[in-house]
């Protein structure tokens, strides 16, 4: 079983720190230094995380356009889902023009998500419910973040990626770990815009200076709790993984983290001990992407060389949630 | 354990700080550019250095190095 292709795309309007520094006052040098981030890709205005998913397997289709009879299982992973009803996966499934006899779930998950769609793909294809998974991730943070938070805006980027995962005589996907705490939820949540907080008059009269006036919500993070959170669970998280597949650490050659914030995997690889040469980022040119991150860093790392086949990659998820899951990967 | 390492620790992270600048009654805040960024900074730092994870509150109690220090050596004993 293994991840057979990866895609991957980003919209094509870029902020970058000059146009940050124009709004906020900080020099270039300091924005970059703060965040670890060069330029980060945002939607335009009639695109929604599905158009970025939908593109990502596009462009993965057109190279592989054998696969399209073979997928029989769409997951889409996203925060930003098209309607309540039906599934976005199914109108993507449509778009896409999957054959019939193909099954499709959405997956609202955030940041661990990569992570837990893979679990989903490989319980698919072991159970023989599916033979070809095609699984896309989609987010669009820059819909819910306010103009002048500029952490989140600095921070955060849009994208869309695509992967198919199936069984083959190489490679491995092996055992997953999880791991949940609800009471964390607050601390990174877009509340408006959904069941519970529906957006009302008032909400569009406060920001109706906003670029689309927020309609989608407004994303608040307490980054101080998020990091508290991150350098708690992580690090136990990779002892876990690392036990459930009967490894040891030497014997992961790369470590994929959700690509969270410069200084979260900075404090990370040093907490967990992690050497630099084992350990890949891209985040520089894109940020946080979200769902996407993992993935699109995994396409990095093997364009790079540093992921070749038969490797062992460890792969970490963790965010809003609070929700956290990682396995290892024999690419 | 003692203080001075802990400020040793501080100055070295904060690359923009040069070595001796900070003392332990120095209020970390007032350290030249300090922003929400620094004190997850710290956060990490203690946490890697002394296996103690500073919550919101211990970190927005303490006002100087000492107090900080303070609260780890309270939190290893």
């Amino acid at each position: 079983m293994e991840i057979s292709h990866i895609e991957y795309y980003l919209p094509e309007n870029k902020l970058t720190n000059r146009e940050l520094s124009s709004q906020f006052g900080k020099s270039e040098y300091d924005i970059f230094k703060m965040t670890g981030v060069k330029t980060r890709r945002i939607r335009s205005e009639s695109q929604i995380g599905s158009d970025l998913g939908f593109l990502a397997a596009e462009r993965l289709l057109q190279n592989q356009p054998d696969l399209k009879e073979k997928i029989d299982l769409l997951l889409f992973c996203t925060e930003g889902l098209d309607y309540k009803a039906p599934t976005t996966s199914s109108t993507l499934h449509y778009r896409l023009g999957l054959k019939e006899d193909c099954a499709c779930m959405d997956m609202p998950m955030g940041c661990a998500g990569f992570v837990y769609g893979l679990s989903a793909a490989k319980a698919a294809l072991i159970c023989e419910n599916a033979t070809c998974v095609l699984f896309i991730t989609a987010d669009i943070p820059s819909s819910v973040i306010h103009s002048r938070d500029f952490e989140l805006r600095a921070i955060f980027g849009d994208a869309g990626a695509a992967v198919v995962v199936e069984n083959s005589s190489s490679g491995k996907i092996g055992r997953f770990c999880f791991g949940t705490d609800g009471s964390g939820a607050e601390n990174l949540i877009v509340r408006q815009g959904s069941t519970r907080q529906q957006i009302d008059e008032t909400w569009l009269k406060k920001f109706k200076a906003e670029p689309g006036k927020l309609s989608f919500g407004r994303m608040e993070m307490n980054g101080l709790e998020i990091a508290r959170f991150s350098l708690q669970k992580v690090p136990v998280l990779v002892k876990n993984v690392l036990q459930k597949n009967g490894l040891a650490f030497q014997d992961i050659d790369l470590f994929i983290l959700h690509q969270a914030s410069d200084f979260i995997l900075t404090a990370l690889r040093r907490k967990c001990k992690i050497p630099e040469n084992k350990f890949y980022t891209y985040f520089s040119e894109i940020g946080n992407t979200v769902s996407c991150s993992i993935p699109i860093a995994m396409y990095h790392a093997v364009k790079e060389g540093k992921l070749k086949k038969g490797n062992k990659v460890m792969i970490l998820g963790f965010g809003v949630g609070y929700s956290w899951a990682g396995t290892v990967i024999e690419y | 354990m003692e203080i001075n390492d802990l400020i040793k620790y501080i100055e070295s992270e904060f690359d923009e700080l040069p070595r001796g600048t900070l003392q332990p009654e120095t209020s970390f805040r007032e350290i030249e550019g300090w922003s929400s960024m620094h004190a997850l900074l710290l956060i990490a730092l203690v946490d890697n250095h002394y296996d103690v994870l500073l919550t919101g509150e211990e970190l927005k109690n303490a006002v100087t190095i000492r107090d900080l220090f303070l609260i780890i050596v309270n939190r290893k004993s």
